[in-house]
C-alpha cells in the first residue's frame, strides 16, 4: 500500500492588471505558434538577450524563444522530468540547465506552456549574444531538427565599450547573411519601411518601461524591480517588441504603476499588495524559476523589496539612454544587440551596479548566483566586493539555478537571504 | 605604416626554415642558439623529457623571468584556446601560456572568486595572479573560449589595475570580408595595445618571418603526432604533452630545438618497442589541461593515445600559415585567413557546416584508433555541451568510446584507470577491428 501526503493547494497568487494582460498576450503568441502549421505562418527560433524581434516580424516570422519556453516549463513544474530525459541522453549535469530542459521537451513533444505543440522552426537565429552556451544551444537544436541555421557574432564589449568596428561588424552580418536567410526562410522580401515602424513602436514601449522602472526610485517603491518585474520585462524581450500590443501594454503598465505611485502603495506580491518596506535591495542574477513565488515569498514577508535589478536588462539595456532609432534601423539594431547586459564587461557591470545601489538608495545588493549561467555567474564574487568597495553597502550572495530543481535549496537560501537582512540592519544600528 | 605587398616583402615565402634556430626575426628577443646558449640539446631522452617536465611545470614563469632578464623584452601571458604568438613575437613580445598551475598549486584565495560550480582553471589562474607567480608578465590575453574565460578578463581588470587585459574576440563568422575584417581589426588593436606597453610597432615583414617560425613548430608537432599516430610505442603521450607545454613558456626558437631534439632521439629510440595496447582518441581537454599524472594514467591502463586536443594552441592551425595560396595585402592577412579556413574543428569554434562530431570520426579513422576517451574537465561547458553531439556521431559510426571528467588539480585515478583499462581491454577483446 503507498500512501500519499497531499500538499494544500496554495492561494491563487494575486496580480494587477498589467500582469493579467501580460499573461494573456504570452498566451495569444503561444496560440499563433501552435496554429502556424495550418495558418503557414513562419517561425524563427532565437534567444533574447539582444534579439532581433523587430527584424523577424518585419517579415510577418514569430519568434521562438527557447529561454522562455525553458522557464515556462520550470513555472509549470514541467522542469525536472525534461532534464531528467536530456542527462539520460548523454547531456552533462554541469551544464545549462535551460539547454537541458528545452532537449527534453523537444524529445517529449515539443508541448508549449499552453499545453499546445510548438511548430519546428523555419530557421534558428542563432543570435550569439552574451552568451556562449547559446552556440552550442543552437548547434544541437540544428542536428535535432536539421533546421537551416544562421549566425550572427555579436562581440563582446571587452573594452568596455561598444566601437564603431564592432558594429559595423554586426550591421554587415545583418545585411549579408541574416536578412537573405530570413528572406529564404520566410519568402519575402526586406521592406526597410515596415522595420522602421516597428522600431517607431519600440522606443515608445521602450521609453514607458523606463519610466516604470524608474518609479523604484520613490518610498516606498511601486514595483518590485525583480520578481514584479520580470513580468514586465516579459513582452517587450521577448516576442511584442515592435507590436501595437507592446505599446499599449507599457502604457497601460505606466498609468497602473503611476496610480500606484500617486497613491503611495508599493509593489503587488504573491500574498497581495506590498504593506511595508522595511528593505531596499539591488539584486544581480536571473531568478530561479522552479520555485519563482517561493523565492519571491522570502523577500516579500521581510518586507524586501527589490529596487532595481540587473536581469531585467538581459533583453536589453535602456536606463542609460538607448531607445531604438528607427531612421538607423540596422544599425540600431546592432547597437541593441551589443548593448545587452550580458555583453558588458564586469567593471561595466560593476559600474552599473553601484549606479544602482546609489541612485535607487538600495541598502544592499544581493547576488543570485545561478548554477546555469556562467555569463552571469563566472565572476560574481569579484563583482560583489567591488560593489560593497565602492558603495560601503552590505552584499550578500546566495545559489540556486535558473530551472534545475535539485539546485533550490528552500530553506539555505532563506536563511541566506535572513542574514543578509540582519547584516542590513546590523549596518543601519552602526554595527561593525 | 605601410604594409608591404607580397611581392615586395623582405622576407621572401615558402620553405619557412629559420635557420639554425637563431632568431631570425630581427625582433631583438634573446632567443636562439647564440643568446640563449640552449644549442646544447640534451643528449639522452630521459634528460630532454625532464627538461621538458620542468618547465611544463614552470608555473611561477622562471624561465619568462630569466627571458625578460635577459633580453629586457617584454611577455605577455594568453589563456587556451588561441592566441595570434606570431603577431606577439613580430612585436618583440614573448608568447607565454597560461594554463593554470595543474596539480602542484593548493588553491586558497583563488576558491574565493568562484562558486563551487566553476571549472578549476580561473580559480588556478587567479591564484598565481595574487601569489605573485604572474608578475612578471606585462599583459594577460583572454581569448573567446568560453563565458569564464570571457569573465576572467574582467575579474582581471578589477583585481589587477594597471595590467594589460585584453579581451581576444574571434569571429564565428568565416568569410573573409566579415569575419576576416573583423579579426584583422582586432589584432590591429592588440597590436596598438602591445605597442603603448612597450612593443615594437608591428611590421609586416617581421610578422612574415614570426609567422615562418611558427610554421616550422607546427611543422615539427605534426610531424611527431604522425609519428606516434605510426608508432605510438615510439612516442609516449606521457612524453610528447611535456614536450609541447615547455613551449607555452619558452621562446618559439627554443622550442622549435626542443621539439626537433625529441624528434631525432624518438626516431632513433631502438630499445623501444610496440606494446599491446589499445589505439585511442581523447577528445575535450582543449582547454584546462589535465594533469600528466592522469595521461599516465591512461597508458599504464592499457591505452595509446594516437591523437588528442591537448595544449591545442600547438595545432590549432592545422597547416601552415605561409603558404602561396594564402594570399591578402599582408603576413596579417594570411594569419586571419589561416584562423578562418584552416583551423581545426574546436567546441569553442561554431560548426558552421556539415555534423558535429563528423571530424572526431575522421580523426578516428586517420589515426586507426579503436574507441575515444571523451575527457573534459568537470564543468567546462564547450566540451560537455558537445559531448551529447559526438557521442552520438561515434555510435553512428560504430566507435566505442567511454567518457569522464578531470580537473586541472585531480589527484586519484584510480576510477580512471580502472575504467580506461576495462575499455582498453574491452577493445581488445571484443572489438571487430
Amino acid at each position: 500500500m503507498s500512501t500519499t501526503t497531499l500538499k494544500p493547494t496554495p492561494p491563487a497568487a494575486c496580480k494587477d492588471r498589467s500582469q493579467e494582460r501580460q499573461k494573456e498576450m504570452i498566451a495569444a503568441h503561444f496560440q499563433r505558434l501552435a496554429r502556424a502549421p495550418e495558418t503557414g505562418q513562419k517561425n524563427v527560433y532565437t534567444f533574447v538577450p539582444g534579439n532581433l524581434t523587430e527584424l523577424l516580424l518585419a517579415f510577418d516570422a514569430l519568434p521562438v524563444l527557447p529561454e522562455i519556453n525553458a522557464l515556462q516549463s520550470a513555472m509549470r513544474g514541467k522542469s525536472r522530468e525534461y532534464i531528467a530525459l536530456a542527462e539520460k541522453l548523454g547531456h552533462s549535469e554541469d551544464v545549462c540547465s535551460y539547454v537541458k530542459c528545452d532537449v527534453g521537451m523537444l524529445r517529449s513533444g515539443n508541448v508549449g506552456p499552453t499545453g499546445e505543440r510548438l511548430p519546428r522552426p523555419d530557421l534558428l537565429l542563432l543570435s550569439y549574444t552574451g552568451c556562449f552556451t547559446f552556440m552550442k544551444w543552437f548547434e544541437i537544436l540544428r542536428q535535432e531538427y536539421g533546421t537551416p541555421t544562421v549566425m550572427l557574432h555579436v562581440p563582446y564589449q571587452g573594452g568596455g565599450k561598444p566601437t564603431i568596428e564592432m558594429r559595423d561588424y554586426v550591421v554587415a552580418q545583418l545585411k549579408k547573411k541574416v536578412i537573405p536567410a530570413l528572406e529564404k526562410a520566410t519568402g519575402k522580401q526586406y521592406d526597410e519601411d515596415r522595420l522602421k515602424e516597428l522600431l517607431a513602436r519600440s522606443a515608445k514601449a521602450e521609453e514607458d518601461l523606463t519610466w516604470v522602472l524608474s518609479t523604484a526610485k520613490h518610498k516606498p517603491s511601486p514595483i518590485d524591480a525583480y520578481f514584479g518585474a520580470v513580468y514586465y520585462v516579459g513582452p517587450i524581450f521577448s516576442s511584442f517588441r515592435g507590436t501595437q500590443d507592446a505599446v499599449d501594454y507599457y502604457r497601460m503598465l505606466r498609468e497602473e504603476v503611476a496610480e500606484r505611485l500617486e497613491k503611495g502603495l508599493g509593489p503587488v506580491t504573491p500574498d497581495g499588495q506590498a504593506t511595508k518596506e522595511r528593505y531596499r535591495l539591488v539584486v544581480e542574477g536571473p531568478p530561479n524559476w522552479t520555485s519563482f513565488r517561493e523565492f519571491w515569498q522570502m523577500f516579500a514577508s521581510e518586507g524586501a523589496v527589490v529596487v532595481n535589478s540587473t536581469y531585467t536588462k538581459v533583453g536589453g539595456v535602456y536606463d542609460d539612454g538607448f531607445r531604438h532609432d528607427p531612421d538607423h534601423p540596422l544599425e540600431t539594431l546592432a547597437n541593441y544587440c551589443l548593448g545587452c547586459y550580458t555583453n558588458l564587461d564586469l567593471p561595466t557591470r560593476v559600474d552599473k551596479l553601484v549606479g544602482y545601489v546609489q541612485d535607487y538608495e538600495a541598502d544592499g545588493l544581493l547576488i543570485n548566483s545561478v548554477k546555469s549561467c556562467d555569463s552571469f555567474s563566472a565572476g560574481q564574487l569579484a563583482i560583489l566586493r567591488a560593489v560593497e568597495e565602492r558603495t560601503g553597502k552590505p552584499g550578500g550572495f546566495i545559489e540556486s539555478d535558473l530551472v534545475d530543481p535539485r539546485f533550490f535549496s528552500a530553506a539555505n537560501i532563506k536563511n541566506r537571504v535572513e542574514s543578509f537582512l540582519q547584516m542590513i540592519e546590523q549596518k543601519r544600528g552602526g554595527g561593525a | 605604416m605601410i604594409a608591404p605587398q607580397h611581392s615586395k616583402d623582405p622576407a621572401p615565402r615558402g620553405n619557412g626554415s629559420s635557420g639554425g634556430g637563431a632568431c631570425s626575426s630581427g625582433c631583438g628577443c634573446g632567443s636562439g642558439a647564440s643568446s640563449t646558449g640552449s644549442k646544447e640539446a640534451p643528449a639522452n631522452l630521459a634528460t630532454l623529457v625532464e627538461k621538458a617536465e620542468e618547465l611544463a611545470r614552470d608555473w611561477r614563469l622562471d624561465a619568462v623571468r630569466a627571458w625578460k632578464a635577459r633580453t629586457k623584452g617584454i611577455a605577455v601571458g594568453y589563456l587556451p584556446v588561441w592566441a595570434p604568438r606570431e603577431l606577439l613575437h613580430a612585436m618583440g613580445v614573448l608568447p607565454v601560456g597560461v594554463m593554470g598551475a595543474g596539480d602542484d598549486l593548493e588553491i586558497i584565495r583563488g576558491d574565493a572568486y568562484y562558486q563551487s560550480y566553476i571549472c578549476h582553471l580561473p580559480r588556478s589562474v587567479i591564484e598565481l595572479g595574487l601569489n605573485g607567480a604572474l608578475d612578471c608578465l606585462d599583459g594577460m590575453l583572454f581569448p573567446a573560449t568560453c563565458d569564464v574565460i570571457r569573465n576572467l578578463s574582467g575579474v582581471w581588470k578589477l583585481s589587477f589595475r594597471g595590467k594589460l587585459s585584453f579581451y581576444l574576440d574571434v569571429p564565428q563568422d568565416f568569410e573573409r570580408e566579415l569575419g576576416g575584417q573583423f579579426l584583422r581589426q582586432t589584432l590591429l588593436e592588440l597590436a596598438h595595445e602591445l605597442e603603448t606597453r612597450g612593443a615594437r610597432k608591428l611590421d609586416m615583414g617581421a610578422l612574415a618571418r614570426s609567422i615562418r617560425l611558427f610554421d616550422e613548430n607546427r611543422a615539427l608537432v605534426r610531424q611527431l603526432y604522425t609519428l606516434r599516430r605510426d608508432e605510438p610505442w615510439r612516442v609516449l603521450t606521457s612524453e610528447l604533452y611535456p614536450v609541447l607545454r615547455a613551449g607555452l613558456v619558452q621562446p618559439v626558437e627554443e622550442h622549435n630545438e626542443l621539439l626537433a631534439a625529441y624528434l631525432d632521439l624518438v626516431r632513433s629510440a631502438t630499445e623501444r618497442r610496440p606494446l599491446d595496447q589499445a589505439r585511442v582518441v581523447v577528445s575535450g581537454s582543449f582547454c584546462e589541461q589535465p594533469p600528466l599524472s592522469l595521461l599516465k594514467t591512461l597508458e599504464r591502463g592499457g591505452c595509446s593515445i594516437v591523437d588528442d586536443d591537448f595544449v591545442q594552441i600547438t595545432r590549432w592551425i592545422t597547416s601552415d600559415v605561409d603558404q602561396p595560396h594564402n594570399t591578402g595585402k599582408d603576413a596579417l592577412d594570411w594569419l586571419v585567413n589561416s584562423f578562418l579556413s584552416d583551423s581545426t574543428d574546436s567546441p569553442v569554434r561554431y560548426c558552421a557546416k556539415g555534423r558535429k562530431g563528423d571530424d572526431l570520426v575522421r580523426r578516428v579513422r586517420a589515426s586507426r584508433a579503436e574507441g575515444v576517451l571523451l575527457c573534459a574537465p568537470s564543468f567546462c561547458d564547450p566540451a560537455l555541451l558537445d559531448q551529447p553531439m559526438l557521442q552520438d556521431a561515434l555510435d553512428a559510426a560504430k566507435i566505442p568510446w567511454t567518457n569522464f571528467k578531470y580537473a586541472e588539480n585531480t589527484g586519484q585515478f584510480q576510477v580512471i584507470r580502472e575504467q580506461a583499462g576495462t575499455f582498453a581491454d574491452s577493445i581488445k577483446l571484443w572489438s571487430e577491428a
